[in-house]
């Protein structure tokens, strides 16, 4: 929770101020029974007019005094409060970017933003309530105990025992909701996933008419929802009638000790009506206090998932200076790599080991699954190796500030995805410094231009989200010129050109060729026609490495990439 | 001004479309409503029982304890009944609360089903998730504050005023008198707020779709280490909404001060009153029965009591007008129109031959850009047409309006002879089996994902169909088998896996017709091989479109159809097509070329 705290720290003023003029808004208030018991007992008792009229000066006073404080009050926590929510929604957000990926995989979209989105702002109110309300409320309450000490003290014991048992009562209800509240998010979360689902997938929940009973699935886990939020409800809502309870047992002993000591004269009448109301003031800030309770018990909740992923570390550590890297060194070196992801049975990817000189090409072909895209995966560190360790320009890449590394990697994700913004703006993700005419190399390159070029407005054709607006192969040769904007040293291209016709895929195969001068270049391909031409090639079949060597040697020694390329080649031979 | 007033207009709108939601928790609002009555009745006697006691209590040696213990024997009777049914009025406010969220995420929800595709297709499904996440929850507790406080409120507003009036005519005229500055107080600030939520709620829209995007994409993100150019952009937007959010927040927070002070003040204005009425007795017309100590005691309670629901009130408004802009929010997309139903007199297409045939098709996503124009075509039951073209041809277009998730604008597309719109959207959709280049994992176990068209499908048959689509070998070795939980957006599995098992669902149902879309092209060809005959076995006898750019996976087809912009430019058999020259033969040479 020390995570979170943390972003109230600029606001230490307000949230000093927010909780002190609410407690001198409380004083104000605290006077008023003094001053009406002096009504009754000294103002009207004597018909002394003048003091009842100052009497009640003064209440008014004590009223416009206590306004001016409470305003005051609540702006700064509003300041706090929302500052804090922006703060944490800040810092989620760069905490989520600075983890790796084997924690991305680990936390899961949904569970990220419902995070940043309904977490956060349950906090943000509780934050506010907490501020206005947390101080106030026991200093009215044990402030109304003082006050009825001062009138009589053998009767504010009443008024301790009453305060105790209210304790209990309420640490009782809270004991007992604040896990299911963390049950009910756990329900709205499932939720949450569905409504997701069924967006992302609408087509294919269409095509299989699963309309109805996709609605039944959200409908149990709507109802979980509900009737887990119900559950809650009955007991938090003890809180109200408990409190009113325990208040009004202590009045009605209050009353009858009163009647005793007024019996033997130590008390008066006024006083009686003193206590009484110090009594209810008490009743009226607890029960502010049980529902400020609630609301803090769940923003407790919130902040503590908050504050659970902002622990999570990245598992990746990476040196804040550049390694001292060898120009005669290979650009990539894999030395015994191996990989294991959590959970998982067998290693994803087991002893691997290859050199690729500077300006070479790599091709890596195997089945699906077969561990291809682990490996360049590796190369730009976004998995960690189990064991052995790759090299990049003779550094180890764990060894590099990671933009360092990244800056080296160009890299076009078998997942051609675009963000909303225009074409420009996508393809100076690349390189942010990019000049128009780098950026037309690129696609053209890429063979992106005409994509671009059949748009109306060129380079600021607006994108939306996910890059919907164009079609799979047009993304994919976007992300590819995305890649080549930043000149790296390295590009990998995972299974990049799965969406392309054939055409189209030769055509960039050749440009690549011809436009990348010293780049070199990783190829993922479950074709061999797109890495037959790679100067080395690595052959991999359930993690293992099966064969590695060029085209012609492969065909002679290795049975897979023979049965890769008859697949591939029966088509063509008999046309 | 106007805009806030349009903005009022569509609030009170948004609050009335919650009404169908309402209406089956009558009978449940109606034991609401008398059990505040009775718990508001008997929480107002307890300030009189008090004060009856207080006269009892007089000085010393002036106490009648027989007296006050009967009145104290009052006050814990009323004090308990009030208790219980105060606890039974949350409980029922809560089961109508919850269960009208309830209702309207499941209604949301049936709109997401029912949709045009056109509609998903365009708007950010991160903005429709908090709409049906966010927007509920907040209307949710607008109405959980609403129902618990503002009944509760009226009805101690109109039960203190009886009392006070039976106690002192002019203390009552003196409360009845002030008290609107409170109202109004709370009216003013409320109208003022309205828009602020609106705008807070709009900005959070915005980051939430932000948000949605990014941690989705967040590892090309990384990729890219484009971490600060984006958190630049969020805190831009982060900035904005703290700026709507404390307008919002701080505008709102000054309600209950504001009545507060209202309230104090009547409460000076009824001690002086009353003072006077005891020390002048007869001075005011002699209204009423003279003021007692205990009687004061009560109109003081009263007067507190009294503008403690108006605080409530006016804080539920402000509940009430952020609940109902969330409201209009969610409204909005309930009343989103629903994609043309089936026609009322749509027949059942059973088991469909498969013949299928496009008269004359015109059709275009946006009217300015023709896509489709004059496009017709017969295919016979078992024919299997292979669609090729460049990428962004209009192949794609041309599955989408075979399945029905778009409408043709001109012409028909027949199925067995009856124009599809003729069909229930089902029936037709059920006759077709398709896999597309996007494969869609949802958030379930293997079986359940394989099992998704037949729900019912046992054991054997979901291992069969895993088998025959070469995904059995692979599945086997997840952690947990075919029970292994697959997050959504597929998690360990790679593209071929989650493809193999989009094919397993689709060898699960042996559909009359088949559409394949780009199925093969994230599959390695040694596999793809390996499956091919099931492949064939599934093809065999079943109409089938096949979308591909790998050419030899087409090779085989009894007809292709060559797009090009939107056109089928040339149609033919593998040999006849090659033969002609054209622009086909210049494609499948292509893919030789190096």
């Amino acid at each position: 929770m020390k995570k979170v705290f943390v972003f109230l720290k600029p606001y230490r003023m307000q949230c000093i101020l927010a909780p002190l003029f609410k407690l001198l808004e409380a004083a104000f208030e605290l006077f008023v029974p003094l001053v009406v018991a002096s009504i009754i007992d000294r103002g009207i008792a004597a018909r002394d007019t003048a003091y009842v009229l100052r009497m009640c000066g003064l209440l008014l006073l004590l009223a416009l005094v206590g306004y001016a404080s409470s305003v005051t009050a609540q702006y700064f926590a509003s300041v706090a409060a929302v500052g804090f929510g922006t703060a944490s929604r800040k810092a989620l957000f760069s905490k989520i970017q600075s983890l790796s990926y084997a924690e991305l995989d680990k936390l899961g979209t949904a569970t990220m933003i419902t995070r940043m989105t309904s977490d956060v702002n349950q906090a943000q109110t509780g934050v506010n309530l907490t501020l206005r309300l947390l101080m106030r409320s026991p200093f009215v309450v044990f402030g109304a105990m003082l006050m009825a000490a001062t009138i009589n003290a053998r009767l504010s014991l009443i008024f301790a025992g009453v305060i105790a048992a209210l304790i209990v009562a309420i640490y009782l209800v809270m004991f007992v909701t604040v896990p299911l509240y963390r049950r009910s998010q756990e329900k709205l979360d499932r939720v949450l996933d569905k409504t997701r689902e069924n967006l992302t997938g609408a087509r294919v929940i269409r095509a299989f008419c699963m309309e109805e009973k996709e609605e039944a699935d959200f409908d149990d886990a709507n109802g979980a929802l509900t009737a887990a939020q119900k559950k809650v409800g009955r007991i938090s809502d003890l809180t109200n009638p408990v409190t009113y309870v325990l208040i009004n047992i202590g009045v009605i002993a209050l009353i009858y000790a009163g009647a005793v000591r007024v019996n033997l004269g130590e008390l008066s009448q006024g006083q009686v009506v003193a206590l009484y109301n110090y009594m209810s003031q008490i009743l009226v800030e607890l029960v502010k206090l049980a529902n400020l309770i609630v609301t803090v018990t769940k923003s407790v909740a919130c902040g503590k998932r908050i504050a659970r992923v902002l622990e999570m570390s990245s598992s990746l550590s990476a040196p804040a200076t550049a390694p001292e890297t060898d120009p005669k060194a290979p650009v990539l070196a894999f030395d015994n790599v191996s990989v294991s992801y959590a959970g998982a049975g067998a290693p994803s990817l087991s002893d691997v080991t290859f050199t690729l000189g500077r300006g070479q090409t790599l091709g890596i072909i195997g089945g699906t699954g077969s561990g291809k895209t682990t490996l360049v995966n590796l190369i730009p560190r976004f998995y960690e190796v189990s064991s052995g360790s790759v090299r990049v320009e003779g550094a180890d890449v764990r060894d590099y500030p990671l933009e360092v590394l990244r800056e080296k990697v160009g890299v076009v994700p078998q997942r051609a995805l675009l963000f909303a913004g225009t074409i420009r703006e996508n393809l100076l993700w690349g390189n942010p410094g990019a000049s128009d005419e780098e950026l037309y190399a690129a696609l053209r390159t890429a063979q992106a231009i005409d994509v671009v070029e059949s748009k109306p407005l060129g380079l600021d054709e607006p994108v939306e989200a996910g890059g919907r607006n164009f079609s799979g192969g047009q993304r994919q040769r976007l992300t590819i010129a995305r890649a080549l904007v930043r000149h790296p040293d390295i590009l990998i291209l995972d299974d990049s050109a799965s969406a392309l016709d054939y055409a189209t895929d030769a055509r960039l195969r050749r440009a690549l060729r011809e436009d990348l001068g010293g780049m070199s270049v990783v190829v993922v391909s479950q074709r061999t026609s797109s890495v037959r031409h790679a100067d080395l090639m690595v052959v991999l079949d359930d993690g293992e490495v099966v064969g590695m060597g060029t085209h012609d040697s492969l065909r002679e020694t290795c049975t897979v990439y023979r049965e890769i390329c008859d697949s591939q080649e029966k088509g063509a031979t008999d046309a | 001004m106007k805009e806030q007033k349009s903005d009022k207009v569509s609030g009170m709108r948004a609050l009335g479309a919650l009404v169908p939601y309402f209406k089956r928790h009558i009978p449940m609002f109606v034991a609401v409503t008398v059990l505040a009555a009775a718990s508001v009745a008997l929480t107002l006697l307890v300030p009189i029982l008090i004060g009856k006691a207080i006269d009892l209590i007089i000085g010393e040696g002036q106490v009648d304890f027989v007296g006050v213990a009967r009145l104290l024997l009052y006050v814990g009777i009323a004090v308990g009944a009030t208790a219980l049914m105060q606890w039974l009025l949350s409980v029922c406010n809560n089961k109508i609360a919850f269960e009208m969220v309830r209702d309207l995420r499941r209604d949301a929800f049936r709109k997401i089903e029912r949709l045009p595709l056109s509609y998903l297709d365009t708007h950010p499904s991160g903005e429709i998730v908090s709409r049906v996440i966010a927007d509920a929850d907040t209307v949710s507790d607008g109405l959980l504050m609403g129902f618990t406080q503002l009944f509760t409120g009226v009805l101690t507003i109109l039960g203190t005023l009886a009392f006070l009036i039976w106690l002192n005519m002019w203390i009552a005229l003196c409360v009845v008198v002030l008290t609107p500055l409170s109202l109004f107080v709370a009216r003013f600030i409320a109208r003022r707020t309205y828009s602020m939520f609106r705008a807070q709620s709009a900005t959070r829209g915005e980051q939430t779709a932000f948000i949605d995007e990014m941690i989705g994409g967040q590892k090309v993100v990384q990729a890219f280490t484009h971490e600060d150019e984006n958190q630049a952009k969020f805190d831009e937007i982060n900035e904005r909404l703290r700026r709507h959010s404390l307008r919002a927040t701080f505008f709102s927070s000054l309600v209950n001060p504001s009545t507060r002070a209202v309230n104090n003040l009547v409460y000076a204005a009824v001690a002086l009153l009353g003072a006077m009425i005891m020390i002048y007795p007869g001075g005011f017309g002699g209204i009423g029965p003279a003021l007692t100590v205990g009687a004061l005691f009560s109109c003081l309670s009263y007067a507190n009591q009294y503008t403690k629901p108006f605080n409530e009130i006016s804080g539920v408004v402000t509940e009430l007008q952020n609940a109902a802009a969330c409201a209009a929010r969610l409204s909005e997309l309930i009343r989103e129109p629903a994609e043309k139903p089936d026609a009322e007199n749509a027949r059942e297409l059973p088991d469909a031959q498969g013949e299928v045939e496009l008269r004359h098709v015109a059709f275009s996503y946006v009217p300015q850009r023709p896509l489709i124009e004059d496009l017709s075509l017969l295919v016979k039951p078992g024919m299997h047409v292979a669609i090729v073209g460049p990428t962004g041809c209009g192949k794609t277009t041309l599955i989408n309006l075979l399945m029905r998730f778009y409408d043709v604008r001109d012409g028909a597309v027949t199925v067995d002879g009856y124009d599809i719109r003729e069909l229930t959207r089902h029936s037709l959709r059920r006759n077709i089996g398709m896999v597309l280049q996007d494969t869609w994992i949802r958030h379930a176990t293997v079986r359940d994902n394989i099992a998704l068209g037949r729900p019912d499908a046992s054991e054997e048959e979901i291992i069969a169909a895993a088998k025959e689509a070469h995904a059995h070998s692979f599945i086997k070795r997840l952690p947990q088998g075919y029970d292994t939980v697959l997050t959504g957006d597929g998690g360990g599995l790679s593209a071929g896996q989650r493809q193999l098992l989009c094919i397993a669902r689709v060898m699960l149902i042996h559909p009359a017709m088949l559409i394949l879309d780009e199925a093969t092209s994230s599959i390695d060809t040694r596999t793809e091989m390996k499956i091919q005959d099931a492949f064939a076995r599934l093809m065999r006898g079943r109409t089938s479109f096949i979308v591909a750019h790998r050419l030899s996976t087409i090779r085989e087809a009894d007809l292709i159809l060559v797009m090009k912009d939107g056109n089928v430019i040339e149609q033919g058999t593998h040999g006849e097509l090659l033969a002609r020259g054209g622009f086909y033969a210049k494609l499948y040479n292509s893919q030789f070329e190096v």
